[in-house]
């Protein structure tokens, strides 16, 4: 069973009503007893990297989540979420992440290489340019849309973790992925076909993990 | 690429969807969730809802359809209306909603889109416009409460303010085109789209696919937004992104 993560950052709402029409059964909780049963784990998040990890740190989620990774357990996080599992950001001030992916989070530039300004948040449907068909998060997901609002994009180095990435001036990575431990910089929840197939895919690797 | 989002709109009250919609089909034309999914399938990009509920009970009855809308579709959508304070937002965010729309709200208030901003980002926060061409300054002047009162702000001013207190987009309402049915102002929409960096919504005049066609090649605006053409079949989303795809338009 997924246990979404509530630290208070996010719409819990709109993730956990799409788990339930795919018919995969979550809970949401702040605990961590409660969230240690569960066999996958979702870090959904809206808002400041620095705010969430402070949140994050004060609570001992962070260690929780820390402790449960190293353990196995598969984590899936979404949008702030998945920027998250990066090393540091520099929004609102500096903050380090997880650190279980390799990469910093920063903001678009606003400006591409050629001087020609691009709007800034990255909001709206992008088409995925998928890396690594081979993973199981790409099950039955074409070259389709999803849905991007953000201005802050990870940059990172290591091709390894980019499973599919959006053009917009720069790469930026919309499905990430290493060991057990994902992320979308997209809210699979609100992007239609594509997005709703992705988390389908992630409670089913939660299920065949738990099996 | 960014694809260029067609955006309907519905205006809500008491719960219901006023304007007659004429959908063939539909079990109940004035639910607003069952309109949001034909839309969707439709393949609406975003959908914006305006609460026009003048009573407390009507204010309600929205965070229950914002809450079914949001149980059901996986695709974004806005609410606006009624968003007077801090507390307005996380009602309507919490049940569901990606972003609010303020109005006469910021206008009044602009330290509004910054308290929002700060708790929610700028991605959540929506700041609508309503404008008005004026010969006398040759430029376009803001109105609020539902286009009946004339303020200060010069409308590029004004766009500018907002982004600068933490507005994510610019729904921009063409008050001269509005209803005219004659396209997009593309003159408003050039002028707001150059000044701000942050995505702009071109609202008020649409009437043929050839409309959008303009307001996206001419006036760069992000997205357009529409109500009537949609609502009375006088096109079909489907129609009107087909003929964009065909154009050379970046459409989902």
């Amino acid at each position: 069973m997924i246990g979404i993560i509530d630290y208070g950052m996010g719409n819990l709402y709109s993730v956990s009503k799409a788990l339930e029409r795919l018919g995969y059964d979550y809970f949401v909780s702040e605990e961590e007893e409660e969230l240690s049963k569960a066999t996958g784990l979702l870090l959904p998040g809206v808002g400041s990297f620095r705010d969430a990890m402070a949140i994050l740190n004060e609570t001992g989620l962070k260690a929780f989540i820390d402790k449960e990774v190293a353990r196995g357990k598969p984590l899936l996080g979404i949008c702030l979420g998945m920027q998250l599992l990066f090393e540091e950001s520099n929004e609102n001030g500096f903050a380090e992440g997880f650190s279980f992916l390799p990469g910093k989070v920063k903001k678009f530039p606003g400006q591409d290489s050629s001087g020609t300004s691009y709007k800034v948040p990255h909001m709206g449907w992008n088409k995925l340019d998928i890396k690594k068909p081979e993973s199981f998060l790409m099950n039955e997901v074409g070259d389709e849309h999803v849905y991007f609002v953000h201005s802050y994009y990870v940059d990172t180095e290591d091709r390894d973790v980019l499973i599919a990435s959006a053009d917009y001036a720069e790469e930026v990575p919309a499905v990430v992925g290493k060991g057990n431990v994902f992320g979308t910089q997209f809210h699979p929840e609100k992007s239609s076909h594509a997005g709703l197939t992705i988390l389908r895919n992630y409670a089913q690797y939660v299920e065949r993990n738990d099996a | 690429m960014l694809t260029k989002r067609i955006i309907p709109c519905l205006d809500v009250k008491e719960g219901r969807v006023v304007k007659g919609i004429q959908f063939v089909g539909l079990r109940d034309a004035g639910d607003p969730v069952e309109l949001a999914r034909v839309y969707d399938k439709e393949g609406a990009d975003e959908l914006v809802f305006l609460d026009i509920s003048a009573s407390h009970e009507g204010r309600e009855t929205m965070v229950d359809v914002v809450r079914q809308v949001a149980a059901e579709l996986a695709i974004p959508f806005t609410v606006g209306g009624g968003i007077n304070k801090l507390e307005d937002m996380k009602r309507v965010l919490r049940a569901g909603a990606d972003k609010v729309s303020m109005n006469t709200a910021a206008v009044l208030r602009p330290e509004l889109i910054r308290e929002g901003a700060d708790y929610f980002g700028t991605q959540c926060m929506v700041v609508a416009i309503d404008a008005k061409w004026e010969e006398e300054t040759g430029s376009w002047r803001v109105y609020t409460h539902g286009g009946r009162t004339a303020t200060e702000w010069d409308a590029v001013e004004w766009a500018l303010k907002a982004q600068e207190m933490g507005a994510g987009e610019i729904l921009l309402t063409s008050m001269d085109a509005d209803g005219s049915k004659d396209g997009f102002d593309i003159s408003l929409t050039k002028a707001i789209g150059n000044a701000v960096t942050i995505p702009v919504i071109a609202s008020g005049g649409a009437g043929s696919s050839d409309d959008f066609l303009d307001v996206f090649n001419d006036a760069s605006a992000d997205a357009a937004l529409a109500a009537s053409i949609f609502h009375y079949k006088e096109t079909s989303l489907t129609h009107v992104k087909e003929y964009l795809k065909q154009n050379g338009v970046a459409i989902r």
